[in-house]
């Protein structure tokens, strides 16, 4: 683990009208470190993730990224040029529809291949090679490389959308509720592959969900929100075992035990 | 003698937001310290708070007030207020902890779950899969056994597969939560001379163990847990 953060937030807000989306939420994010952020719908933690992902610009506040180069830069203080080409390279956003992070009517490999050429690889085998290795990985077939993702199941879209996001080596890669909306023996085996992925590979990430169960199993420490504030943050499981504010004890105590 | 752990003042109750904001005290004026190849074991009934006072010195649960003191990269940091990051740190280098029951994580291998706490810390995960293997032969835990997740594992068997990832790392100080509860006699003996080997190694434990035979093998001392009762249940 590196000495410096990779990520600082600082006192960032986002108002829309009168209305609070997130307020005053600052923390700092270390490589190798998964943080989950979790609340109820409306609790803006959505709206937190797209300030900090430079796809929703906050009211107040700043957020600064530490380049590879070792400098901290400030993300609504760049170009959008240079905002797009973290995006395309250093970062990763899984998104929660994979229809929203994927090209449907493009096939598999041309998927994963296409971030690589955003990068400047230019070579066809070498991004097809990368492309195959890639869906290897997230356990896709070898022989579904030529396949658009229409003709993909809902789990094997997001795996697809996972490979395509982590092809170039993020070091920082953003999730929106990624495993909502799936089976429930497909999110099994989907945050599995994602638990093995970000240690391999130590990703920082930040990660929305409301599925407290999701949270224990990815992340290292934890972020409750609701109403826009931030209610509580530590350790994941001991925000989970032994938690301290009023918001996150009926939080933990209304899962249903199986 | 080295102390690594080091406990003073410590109270701990929970508040219940849920139920009127109804207080419930736990212990108070926790205070003792552990030396390097001791084994100190907490005694009293249950709902003294044993098992509380390991978590706290985990970090697992938060604490009121007092300080829970260990040596961490050159300084003495205090669990009881240490940032995550820092106690993520502290978990993989000072201080682990053998839990009552495993977590388990769906298709992760019973020899992966056992390795994952030295690959976590660098090692090769070839090497940390061969010292895995040697430690789960020693608990008896039949090879057939160990490509599979512990999910679907007995009580038994899930509990040696925590036994042996809870002692496969060289972390100073080790934390044992009834680590024999549901193990056969033979088996019991086993992690007995574990826990002596370590001891020789200069570890400290601090445990619970209910069962009479076992306290008797392994503890160097009895901390009596009642003493930290807090006083007619009121506010400490």
């Amino acid at each position: 683990m590196s000495d410096m953060p990779l990520l600082r937030v600082n006192a960032v807000s986002k108002f829309y009208g009168s209305r609070i989306g997130c307020q005053n939420v600052s923390f700092e994010l270390w490589p190798g470190e998964v943080l989950a952020v979790v609340g109820e719908s409306g609790s803006g933690k959505t709206t937190l993730l797209d300030c900090l992902a430079t796809r929703l610009a906050p009211s107040t506040g700043s957020v600064e990224y530490r380049m590879r180069d070792g400098q901290f830069r400030d993300l609504y203080r760049m170009s959008e040029a240079e905002r797009r080409f973290l995006m395309r390279t250093d970062w990763g956003f899984v998104h929660q529809n994979p229809a929203d992070g994927l090209r449907m009517t493009v096939s598999a490999g041309a998927n994963v291949g296409e971030r690589l050429m955003a990068v400047g690889d230019r070579h066809y085998g070498n991004i097809r090679a990368a492309a195959a290795d890639w869906l290897g990985r997230v356990e896709i077939a070898a022989d579904r490389i030529d396949d658009q993702p229409r003709a993909f199941s809902g789990g094997m879209r997001q795996r697809l959308q996972i490979a395509r996001n982590l092809v170039t080596n993020p070091r920082l890669v953003f999730m929106d509720e990624p495993t909502g909306g799936l089976d429930v023996s497909v999110q099994a085996r989907l945050l599995d592959l994602l638990r093995g992925l970000v240690s391999d590979l130590g990703l920082a990430a930040i990660v929305v969900t409301h599925d407290l169960a999701v949270a224990r199993l990815l992340s290292h420490r934890m972020m409750v929100m609701k109403d826009g504030r931030i209610v509580e943050t530590g350790l994941t499981d001991r925000v989970l075992d032994d938690p301290q504010a009023p918001y996150t004890q009926l939080l933990v105590s209304s899962i249903l035990q199986v | 003698m080295p102390t690594p752990l080091v406990v003073s003042d410590v109270a701990k109750s929970f508040t219940m937001h849920l139920r009127d904001g109804v207080r419930l005290p736990v212990v108070a004026n926790v205070s003792f310290s552990i030396k390097s190849g001791e084994c100190a074991v907490l005694g009293g009934p249950s709902g003294a708070g044993k098992s509380s006072i390991l978590k706290m010195v985990y970090g697992n649960y938060a604490v009121d007030n007092g300080q829970i003191i260990v040596p961490y990269r050159d300084k003495l940091i205090d669990v009881a207020g240490a940032d995550p990051r820092t106690m993520i740190g502290i978990r993989r280098d000072m201080i682990g902890y053998v839990s009552q029951f495993l977590r388990t994580v769906p298709r992760v291998s019973a020899l992966d779950v056992v390795a994952e706490p030295l690959v976590a810390r660098g090692v090769d995960r070839t090497d940390a899969r061969h010292k895995a293997a040697a430690l789960l032969t020693e608990l008896n835990l039949p090879e057939r056994l160990w490509s599979l997740p512990p999910a679907t594992f007995s009580g038994g068997e899930q509990q040696r597969v925590n036994i042996a990832r809870g002692f496969i790392t060289d972390h100073p100080i080790l934390l044992l939560d009834e680590p024999t509860a549901s193990l056969d006699l033979q088996n019991r003996d086993v992690v007995v001379s574990m826990i002596q080997r370590k001891k020789d190694e200069g570890i400290a434990m601090l445990g619970i163990f209910h069962d009479q035979d076992v306290r008797e093998a392994v503890a160097d001392r009895i901390i009596d847990v009642t003493a930290f009762a807090v006083p007619n249940g009121a506010a400490a």
